[in-house]
């Protein structure tokens, strides 16, 4: 009996081991198959900025492909990422946000102290709405065409050469589709 | 030249390192003396060509030799000498050079110092810390070459990350992996052990140290990661539970644990398999550190390589050494004989319940930060943790634990009585519960957790203090001599607890009582915000080294007088980033937190925070990490100095 005690840590170690290497496998960076080329899930969401709409999955009808932003003020890599965001407005990108599990008054408050980079915003204070399309953690960027389907996603903070190597070019094909 | 010098230094330290796995091991096992000092020799051999190597690339750094690849992506001649030289390690090929210099230095430190030790024993742990020489050695060579050539040779380098050019981020990384890496002595004096199946007390007096010398300098390392993200993320915070972080708070935890079961085991002979156990799992937590931010498994800020080749090696070498380590103890530990007994009110009694919350904090932190793993591989649901998460488990396990930890050194040995135990701290409980009584009134239910918070620091401060109050009065007669008398170790004992209490009280004000304001501010404008008066004097742009920035000037007039403060927003155009270089006021009571933000139609927006009380977190931590200094310079701890030995069980209170 007390031998199996000595024995514990190994066990626990081994499926710990298991559960890495599997993990290691997998790309956290990579969508669930199911949502690539399907359309957003319908949501709505409450406004972000005081006195403006919500977001919902009928702004991504625009008739050109736009970048849905998720984000916290909570979160780090956002501000990383925040500056590269509001370069990409300036160019003319097209991109919403959607502030997660939080206040909407924090979330308000980030984007009055950094600048705006998004056309529409809204806040998911549960967190649900991020959970029904896939939402792993703050930040993540999705890349939603015209027909509104979800096209790419990407985990963690989008940098400058993200862009340029594969989000960038993506955008610029998908504007070329019907 | 240099590049294919450090190349070769680091390919003959590869194969040192396979001699010192091999020789030693077998030295002792078959009782040769010459192969054990074989293995002493590989170990100082290959402490002088990691070090070597690791010239040669700083040199590259220094001199932006950018036909090297690694200095082309990381450096450029614009950046500040200092900035070029913290490159070296500020790069994943870099940091993992840094990593295997530090463990050949512990190694060289092992062959070195370990004259006292029994042969056998040294030459086992050398054994052991050459099979994790070769492992790294191996993952840098084959996966992370840091000397590979560029040809042609670009005139300009990239620039390192500008959020990485600061100088509290220059001493980061190093303090960090001194704390990691020195984990690694006690792990292979725990295997060593394991292998001898004995553990005597020249192991635990042995082990002590090394554990200590860890860490001292993870406890700044992680102080000083905390301030830096405080100034320079440029929002305030102070901690954000990101899975870097959790990485380094893990093997802290624990370490922390080891370091006070060490104590048992030296003392009294007791708890010898836990604290074996302790030894294996800290420093496999360092390497799940390592592997964690390397692998890709979790994102972070951090992360600088995310490369599955890579995470595969390093998930070898803890498959390897943790795995391994693990399965030799369920063979092995059952058989070493179990240590003196002891009731459980007594030193021991309170140093296993220490054990016991510290386990418990550790597997809070590792479930919030690999549970999105689990989960998603249970149920394929993707899910965050969150601070949320922290706040409902980590701080109700945290705060029991800082109560009792006044207690702990206050209990004898052995045995004790609960009687006297409470008759010894009662002038302290006494001024706590005033504090308690004199807080409480103010505010509602924020007003009782912030009393309590209070009432804590106060109670962890003076009752650590009171250990010396007691030890001085009861000596009193001869003060000088009762002063000068006392061990190094109970004053680094006291200041490593106080230091947590002053830990609490930052802690403790920061979130009481806060607060922030967000404005449009034109030159010349000015506001009242927690009892000072800003002003905005100037707002203009400037040309620095390597960036520029928009820089905002203030005249603050306070209760504590008038001074300046500016805040920058500075854009790196090499590397097409932007920081924010918050303005900061530092004081005892609280400290004035200014950053800049956006241009917009009605001037600059300015973020104003008060953050009362914050500036007591870091020199908490500052002060245990000293504590832990003044303990080790106690000549009774000291690496291979001569101990005179207390009678075992002699009831020595409050040390």
């Amino acid at each position: 009996m007390k031998r199996l005690l000595f024995i514990l840590p190994v066990v626990g170690f081994l499926i710990l081991l298991g559960v890495f290497f599997v993990g290691l496998g997998r790309d956290p960076r990579a969508l669930p198959s199911a949502f690539i080329g399907k359309p957003l899930p319908a949501f709505t969401t409450a406004p972000l900025r005081p006195g403006d709409q919500g977001l919902s999955n009928t702004d991504f009808q625009r008739g050109e492909p736009v970048l849905l932003n998720v984000f916290a003020s909570w979160c780090g890599p956002c501000r990383v990422e925040h500056p590269v965001l509001m370069r990409l407005r300036q160019e003319g990108v097209a991109i919403h946000g959607l502030d997660w599990k939080e206040d909407a008054a924090a979330g308000a408050q980030w984007l009055a102290e950094r600048g705006d980079p998004y056309i529409r915003a809204g806040n998911d204070q549960t967190g649900r709405t991020g959970i029904e399309f896939g939402v792993a953690g703050v930040p993540e960027t999705f890349v939603i065409d015209k027909q509104g389907r979800v096209r790419y996603r990407h985990v963690g903070a989008l940098t400058p050469d993200d862009w340029e190597r594969k989000v960038g070019p993506l955008m610029e094909q998908l504007r070329k589709e019907p | 030249m240099l590049a294919e010098v450090g190349q070769f230094a680091l390919i003959l330290a590869l194969l040192l390192s396979l001699v010192q796995s091999g020789a030693p091991l077998w030295g002792a096992h078959r009782g040769d003396g010459v192969l054990m000092a074989v293995g002493r020799q590989a170990a100082l051999l290959q402490g002088g060509f990691v070090s070597l190597a690791f010239v040669c690339l700083a040199w590259a750094y220094v001199t932006c030799d950018f036909s090297v690849a690694l200095v082309a992506r990381h450096s450029h001649t614009t950046q500040p000498l200092a900035y070029r030289f913290a490159a070296t390690w500020g790069s994943h090929e870099g940091s993992m050079l840094l990593w295997v210099l530090i463990l050949a230095i512990y190694g060289a430190g092992v062959a070195f110092f370990g004259g006292t030790l029994r042969e056998t024993l040294q030459a086992r742990v050398l054994g052991v810390q050459g099979v994790l020489g070769a492992a790294f050695l191996g993952f840098l060579l084959f996966t992370s070459n840091p000397f590979l050539r560029l040809s042609p040779a670009p005139a300009e380098g990239t620039e390192l990350n500008p959020l990485l050019q600061d100088p509290g981020l220059v001493m980061h990384p190093p303090l960090l992996y001194l704390g990691y890496v020195g984990f690694s002595v006690a792990f292979c004096f725990a295997v060593a052990a394991l292998i001898e199946g004995r553990v005597d007390a020249a192991w635990a007096r042995w082990v002590r140290p090394w554990v200590l010398a860890a860490w001292i300098p993870l406890t700044a390392g992680i102080t000083l990661g905390s301030a830096w993200a405080y100034y320079e993320l440029g929002w305030g915070g102070w901690w954000f539970w990101d899975p870097v972080e959790n990485a380094s708070l893990m093997p802290w935890l624990l370490g922390t644990a080891l370091l006070h079961s060490a104590l048992v085991l030296e003392r009294r002979g007791a708890l010898v398999s836990w604290t074996i156990l302790l030894a294996i799992l800290t420093f496999s937590l360092s390497l799940v550190g390592t592997f964690l931010v390397r692998s890709g498994i979790l994102t972070s800020v951090h992360a600088f390589a995310v490369d599955p080749q890579r995470g595969v090696y390093i998930l070898g070498i803890l498959a390897a050494t943790t795995g391994l380590s693990l399965a030799l103890y369920s063979w092995r530990a059952p058989a070493i004989r179990s240590g003196a007994l002891f009731q459980p009110l007594s030193r021991e009694g309170g140093i296993t319940l220490n054990n016991l919350f510290l386990t418990a904090l550790t597997a809070t932190v590792f479930l919030g930060t690999f549970s999105p793993v689990f989960i998603e591989m249970i149920n394929g649901d993707k899910i965050s943790v969150g601070p949320p998460y922290y706040a409902k488990t980590f701080s109700p396990l945290a705060v029991p634990l800082l109560f009792l930890v006044v207690f702990g050194p206050m209990l004898n040995w052995k045995r004790d009585e609960a009687r006297k135990v409470f008759d010894r701290v009662r002038i302290p409980a006494i001024v706590a519960g005033l504090v308690l009584l004199v807080a409480l009134p103010f505010g509602g239910l924020k007003g009782v957790a912030t009393a309590g918070g209070l009432a804590l620091s106060a109670w962890l401060i003076l009752g650590s203090v009171w250990i010396l109050g007691r030890r001085w009065w009861s000596g009193r007669a001869y003060l000088g001599r009762a002063i000068r008398t006392t061990p190094r170790s109970i004053v680094g004992l006291v200041t490593a607890h106080a230091g947590l209490g002053l830990l609490t009280l930052g802690i403790t004000g920061v979130t009481a009582w806060d607060s922030d304001k967000v404005l449009n501010m034109k030159v010349g404008d000015s506001v009242a915000f927690a009892g000072r008066t800003l002003t905005l004097t100037d707002y203009d742009i400037v040309e620095g080294p390597n960036y520029q920035a928009k820089r905002a000037q203030f005249a603050v007039k306070g209760p504590m007088g008038a001074y300046d403060l500016r805040s920058e927003k500075r854009w790196y155009p090499s590397a097409q980033s932007q920081t924010t270089e918050a303005g900061i006021r530092v004081g005892p009571l609280g400290n004035l937190y200014v950053s800049v933000g956006e241009e917009s139609e009605a001037g600059v927006i300015v973020r104003l925070w008060d953050h009362p009380l914050i500036v007591w977190i870091w020199i908490g931590g500052f002060v245990m990490s000293a504590g832990g200094a003044v303990s080790l310079s106690d000549r009774r701890v000291r690496v291979g100095a001569a101990v005179k030995t207390l009678p075992v069980g002699q009831p020595v209170a409050a040390e």
